[in-house]
């Protein structure tokens, strides 16, 4: 199909659709209200959809668990203090090995914080976030393209390895519009997962749960778990590396960052500087061994992010004491510019004694 | 030879974990009865609550899950939007349905969603150890109200099913108890119609039972049948507090 102009918050929404989402379940929240707003207009009166403005982002999330539970491909979206709110329901999902898809568009923070883009939510959204011993696949879109790219792949990763997936954009990917396309019809027949609960129908009743007064039965839920992470730590990491062959220095951002640091190197190249982009395009997994890979012929490092350094502590843990890593971070929501970038680039450039 | 009472199908042959008279494993009963009588044991799906029935899934042969404290209404929400073919119901405490959950319950009700919800009203927190619900009477003690509770520190009991009533989404609002062989075959005819009515696609209903905890009660079971005879049910008054089914018997 053409390209159409869309805000990466819609974009998001009809990508779900095509993606054969069948429930969304929301609550306002600034600034991702555009995604809310698309699937009451274009969801809720599909065919055996449903959408519900829920009564709380705790509602919200237990609803997706619910549909998630029958089979249906579910999602929810909110931003920062929402999501917050939201880990509740997360820990139950990856603890039952529940499928479900939930739009972090994130803002600043802590507190009530701002509207306005941030990165701060990178260590909640690939720690864990909510209580216990459990990952989330975290995927970090940049572009518009891309948040409609990557929401297909999130519900197909969810169902694959049942397992809550987390995109994690930030309020300038939600708000700003782009040219995209659509790369996936909607299918005929919205997708039931055929291992969910849908009553005891020529089979014996199942149960899906969690509690036990057995540790060692719940050990083995953990254990069971981590070897299906070490599997996705294999099968899925995704990254871009951007004008990294010949660079003498590497810089690391994901996300709406990695944007503003690619026009920051294109600038610098064109003076001459050889600088070169990492950009790790699922969060967790995290791309350690593309990190150690450079590390082989790359020394220098400079991690860029909208944060005080979260995904700063990944680089460390890969480069393991290799390598020599700067960092710089803009927090609570400044937005900086590609040229701004560009100057504290040349500057680490010059200090270093590269040439 | 005639046998006229016999293991509802819908219920497993499985010993109940609950304290001696405990009410919880009466209402299971009365549950899958209904459950057996509607013929619907292939399409239920039961959401059962942290707390003492958190095993209820090995107790109820049907599809069940487990919910987070307080999400029953809108996990519940979730399964019968995505499958409204199913027969979807909440089995909830009073610490559950009418303190941290208060939120979904209201909000679903009013929703109308098409859900069945049995709330079970034992006064205490039980498988914590007994402390305060909001259920829990004026100068009751418990082992978050040492002293009784203070009306003016602690607040008043709680009537969420007189709330959920108020709520216009609402269909069917009953309070029953099973303290007596007549009040057990009272609450039996409320479940039916909980459920009847999900079937119906008439909207919410919930059942409210006052249920004994003997053990958190400090009582003896009879002492607690007694007890909810004279003081529970004085504070929590049986009886139909909304019907708006449109049936004959209707308000």
């Amino acid at each position: 199909m053409a390209k159409v102009l869309m805000t990466g918050n819609a974009a998001i929404g009809e990508a779900a659709i095509r993606a054969g989402c069948r429930c969304y379940f929301g609550y306002p929240i600034t600034p991702q209200n555009e995604l809310t707003e698309y699937m009451a207009t274009n969801l809720s009166r599909r065919k055996g959809c449903s959408f519900i403005q829920a009564e709380s982002e705790v509602a919200a999330i237990n609803m997706v668990y619910g549909a998630s539970l029958v089979g249906a491909r579910a999602m929810t979206s909110s931003s920062s203090p929402g999501i917050s709110l939201k880990q509740e329901g997360i820990s139950y999902l990856a603890a039952c090995e529940l499928p479900a898809v939930i739009v972090n568009m994130s803002r600043g923070g802590p507190g009530l914080g701002s509207i306005v883009a941030a990165q701060s939510d990178y260590f909640q959204a690939t720690r864990g976030g909510g209580h216990g011993d459990y990952r989330t696949i975290v995927l970090g879109p940049s572009s518009v393209q891309e948040l409609a790219d990557l929401t297909h792949e999130a519900f197909e990763l969810s169902d694959k390895y049942k397992i809550p997936v987390i995109i994690l954009g930030d309020g300038v990917l939600g708000q700003m519009m782009e040219p995209v396309e659509f790369k996936y019809e909607a299918p005929e027949k919205l997708p039931i997962r055929s291992d969910s609960l849908r009553g005891a129908k020529d089979r014996p009743s199942r149960y899906i749960k969690t509690f036990t007064s057995n540790p060692a039965e719940l050990e083995e839920l953990n254990w069971s778990l981590f070897r299906r992470y070490e599997l996705i730590k294999k099968e899925e990491t995704a990254f871009e590396t951007f004008l990294a062959e010949d660079a003498e220095l590497i810089v690391v951002a994901f996300g709406i960052a990695a944007r503003i640091a690619k026009g920051a190197i294109r600038s610098v190249r064109a003076s001459g500087l050889k600088v070169g982009l990492l950009r790790p395009i699922t969060l967790w997994p995290y791309p350690s061994e593309a990190v150690k890979d450079l590390a082989k012929k790359i020394k220098n490092y400079l991690v860029f992010e909208m944060n005080m350094g979260q995904m700063l502590e990944d680089v460390q843990l890969a480069l393991e004491g290799q390598g020599d890593i700067s960092f710089y971070g803009r927090p609570g929501g400044v937005i900086p510019t590609p040229s701004e970038v560009s100057r504290v680039i040349s500057r680490f450039y010059y200090q270093k004694g590269l040439k | 030879m005639n046998k006229i009472y016999s293991r509802p199908k819908s219920l497993k042959k499985a010993v109940f974990h609950y304290c001696p008279g405990c009410g919880h494993s009466i209402i299971h009963r009365l549950i899958c009865e209904v459950i057996d009588e509607l013929n619907i044991q292939d399409k239920t799906i039961g959401v059962p609550p942290p707390g003492c029935a958190v095993f209820a899934y090995y107790y109820f042969d049907v599809d069940m899950a487990e919910s987070a404290h307080g999400r029953g209404a809108a996990v519940a929400t979730g399964i019968k939007r995505a499958f409204p073919e199913s027969i979807v119901f909440t089995y909830q405490g009073d610490g559950d349905l009418a303190a941290i959950g208060t939120a979904e319950t209201i909000h679903a009700a009013n929703r109308k969603e098409n859900i069945t919800s049995i709330f079970i009203n034992n006064a205490v927190y039980g498988m914590t150890g007994g402390q305060m619900a909001p259920t829990t009477l004026s100068g009751q003690k418990t082992t978050t109200t040492p002293y009784g509770r203070s009306d003016n520190l602690e607040g008043y009991p709680l009537k969420m099913s007189d709330l959920v009533a108020l709520v216009k989404g609402s269909v069917y609002v009953e309070r029953c108890a099973v303290n007596s062989p007549a009040n057990i075959r009272k609450a039996k005819k409320a479940i039916h119609k909980a459920f009847q009515n999900q079937i119906d696609g008439l909207g919410f209903s919930l059942v409210e039972i006052l249920s004994p905890c003997p053990t958190n009660w400090k009582m003896t079971p009879l002492e607690a049948w007694h007890w909810i005879d004279n003081v529970m049910s004085k504070e929590f008054p049986l009886g139909v507090l909304k019907d708006a089914t449109g049936a004959k018997d209707a308000d």
